[in-house]
């Protein structure tokens, strides 16, 4: 047992993390209340008539059934982008882990993507894809595929889990590849010597090693995938065609935005945060208990 | 007195001169902010360069917002923050929200009352006005910029196809559009902005309604009723010819136009502000012509609606700035304005004089066909029909009317359910709009 060392009474620790709750209020606290509050009312667009209606703008998304669609839709997407970018990272660094020469350019190249803003890689998605200018579907139009995502909300929910999933790749290398880097060489080379393959070293020691990083990058990734994707439906697809882009962030924009419902927007992006909270409970546990590699 | 001080005396001496003539030279400022980028950005600049020189009290400051849902939004959010401009360009689509907001809203005539500024509203085309008037008759915001959906039709193609005139019906243009694909073209026809070519404009022309309270016009309590038989008809002809690509649908708002500027569908259906876009983007001559008719559902045309965004003046700025806007409004108004922004825009003329100009310069002459949008908003008095449209949440209710609609397209709904699913749900949009506007 460590004694217990008192000290007196002293306004320092308080000023340290003044700034730091200071940012927390103004940017979180204050905005996130002002999010609940707004939920609980039907207000016209400029707040000039407001209704207090407590939960019935929930009551109203969850009686919608197009609002669970979103939900589902949501899940979909984010699972495809979230384990097509950690599965092609992975394979990316594991390849880029072993390269000697040149290993820089190639690093660099592969980081690249993530230096490009949200909304210019969705246009650069949308003009290779366009179904009249596009490059990409002049070549898919050899092959007989018309490809219009316009219109097939499947090739437009799998162009918008493309570009989403391209832009996040370097994101997940970059800490693959650290997490490679820093595994000591000795217990490579002691596998190697036993005969182990170099897929089976990969399997057997690698992986295992580095899965507390790609749990961090499940969670960074999901969040991602939830969040931080708007810039590209945005601009690639703006939900359609007949919503079969619209995921759960689109939605929040949508009726606040463009259809000026500030009740049913705040409620959903309530919902939203609530499960922005879970999702980092969950990340904390794993961190913090930190997957074992014994 | 030693120098200093005569320095002092000489400094007060010049602000007693220069004070009120510099306070002549400080004009009022007058904030408008619009929706117009590109080439269309430089003309609303253009016409606020030439009104401040026009005299020297007052100077109008445009400003860029973004897209017609960017503006209103950014002067709501302005509104909220009661930091709002004086001038704001609105859609049509927007007209019921900012007619709810009577406590954020100036009405247009009240403006020009209270500024005891002339104004005339017999001169406007009724076509124009109408959208957006009470049902009293009273004019609430200025129209600005207004066009009307025509058929766009390649005349090159059209040659090469044999086609001697341009479709003036359905059946004739399903004809139209199976000598096209023969001819090569790989489609026929496509359109743009489906909720307003489609569905609004469908409804007027043909003089039917699509909601009633006089399409809401008098009332919040309003319901939609466009899923009648005709136009479940004609939604589903027009997706039974996407078999042959007759008809090959391009996207939302105008993302349909480069499938027309590059040859690849003969006839578009979008709207007739597009003058600009064609002259410089199509390589091949065009051509103008009416909506084609449904005779299954009416003999003659009635008039189409217009699309496009009025000039709203908000609340809560001193008289003199309204003094400002009032003469800023009737110099908009000046037929010599009107014609050039008709001209070099291709939105119809505001006014009658407007276009009386432009005819008599010889423009219609030189571009032939320059004038069907005016021809097909003037064909007949308006009907309650086919004066325009006044639903509250109306974007969402396009929105609604997109997704149904793409579902058609796509081969995953009926024409029928797709348009009875978008009436139930666009009917849910106008109670809560009622809800929230009622207090």
């Amino acid at each position: 047992m460590l004694k217990r060392v008192h000290f007196g009474p002293s306004w320092l620790p308080y000023a340290l993390v003044l700034p730091q709750v200071a940012i927390t209020i103004v940017f979180f606290l204050w905005p996130a209340g002002q999010s609940i509050y707004q939920s609980f009312l039907i207000q016209d667009p400029f707040g000039l008539s407001t209704e207090f209606v407590f939960l019935e703008n929930y009551e109203m998304l969850f009686d919608d059934e197009l609002y669970y669609d979103t939900f589902g839709r949501t899940f979909f997407f984010s699972i495809f982008v979230a384990s097509f970018s950690l599965g092609i990272a992975l394979l990316l660094a594991a390849m880029a882990d072993n390269v000697i020469k040149g290993s820089v350019t190639y690093r660099t190249m592969l980081i690249w993507p993530y230096a490009v803003a949200p909304a210019i890689a969705g246009a650069l998605w949308v003009f290779m894809f366009d179904p009249t200018l596009g490059v990409i579907t002049h070549f898919l139009d050899k092959f007989d595929w018309d490809w219009n995502h316009k219109l097939n909300g499947g090739e437009a929910m799998a162009l918008v889990i493309m570009a989403a999933t391209w832009k996040q790749i370097s994101y997940n290398f970059l800490f693959f590849l650290a997490a490679m880097q820093s595994i000591p060489k000795s217990l490579i080379e002691a596998a190697a010597i036993d005969g182990a393959s170099p897929s089976r070293r990969f399997w057997s020691i690698i992986f295992p090693l580095i899965t507390p990083t790609t749990f961090f990058l499940l969670v960074v990734n999901l969040v991602y995938a939830f969040f931080e994707t708007f810039g590209i439906i945005h601009v690639v697809t703006g939900g359609g065609p007949a919503k079969s882009t619209e995921i759960l962030v689109y939605k929040a924009y949508n009726d606040g935005f463009i259809g000026l419902d500030l009740g049913s927007s705040a409620a959903q992006s309530t919902i939203l945060m609530a499960m922005v909270v879970i999702i980092t409970v969950i990340q904390f546990r794993f961190i913090e208990r930190r997957v074992d590699y014994q | 007195m030693n120098s200093q001080l005569k320095s002092y005396v000489i400094l007060f001496l010049f602000v007693l001169v220069l004070a009120p003539i510099s306070a002549a030279y400080a004009k009022t400022k007058i904030s408008w902010w619009h929706a117009m980028g590109a080439e269309n950005g430089e003309r609303v600049n253009k016409i606020a360069r030439d009104f401040n020189d026009s005299q020297d009290q007052y100077e109008v400051e445009p400003s860029y917002k973004g897209n017609y849902t960017d503006t209103m939004t950014a002067s709501i959010a302005a509104f909220r923050a009661r930091k709002q401009p004086h001038i704001v360009q609105v859609f049509e689509v927007g007209t019921a929200t900012m007619m709810a907001a009577k406590g954020a809203v100036y009405p247009l005539e009240e403006v020009m009352a209270a500024a005891n500024e002339p104004f005339d509203k017999s001169v406007y085309l009724p076509a124009v006005i109408s959208y957006y008037q009470t049902p009293t008759g009273q004019l609430l915001s200025m129209p600005f910029n207004s066009s009307t959906p025509v058929l766009w039709y390649n005349k090159d193609a059209f040659k090469a196809a044999g086609i001697a005139s341009p479709p003036a019906t359905w059946d004739e243009m399903h004809r139209a559009a199976k000598a096209l694909r023969k001819s090569g073209m790989s489609c026929g026809f496509t359109f743009g902005w489906q909720s307003w070519t489609m569905i609004e404009n469908y409804s007027a022309w043909h003089n039917q309604s699509i909601g009633t309270k006089e399409n809401g016009f008098t009332g919040f309590d309003t319901e939609l009723t466009f899923n009648t038989q005709p136009l479940k008809k004609r939604i589903k002809a027009i997706a039974e010819s996407q078999k042959d690509r007759e008809f090959v649908y391009g996207g939302r708002e105008d993302s349909s136009l480069p499938m027309f500027t590059n040859a690849e569908c003969g006839m578009w259906i979008s709207s007739s502000a597009n003058t600009a876009a064609l002259d410089s983007q199509a390589d091949f001559d065009y051509g103008r012509a009416f909506l084609p008719l449904d005779t299954d559902v009416a003999d003659t045309a009635q008039n189409s609606i217009i699309g496009g965004a009025t000039l709203w003046i908000m609340k809560g700025h001193d008289d003199d700035i309204y003094k400002g806007v009032a003469k800023f409004m009737t110099y908009l108004s000046r037929a010599d304005v009107q014609s050039w922004w008709h001209q070099s825009t291709g939105y119809v003329p505001i006014t009658l004089e407007a276009e009386q100009v432009s005819r008599a310069e010889g423009f219609y002459d030189r571009h032939p066909g320059a004038d069907i949008a005016i021809k097909q908003l003037n064909l007949n008095k308006p009907t309650i029909n086919s004066k325009g449209l006044r639903f509250g949440n109306m974007v969402q209710i396009r929105t609604v009317i997109n997704e149904e609609l793409e579902l058609v397209w796509g081969g995953r709904k009926s024409a029928s359910d797709a348009l009875d699913n978008a009436v139930i749900r666009g009917n849910k949009l106008l109670r809560r709009f009622e809800r929230a506007n009622s207090r």
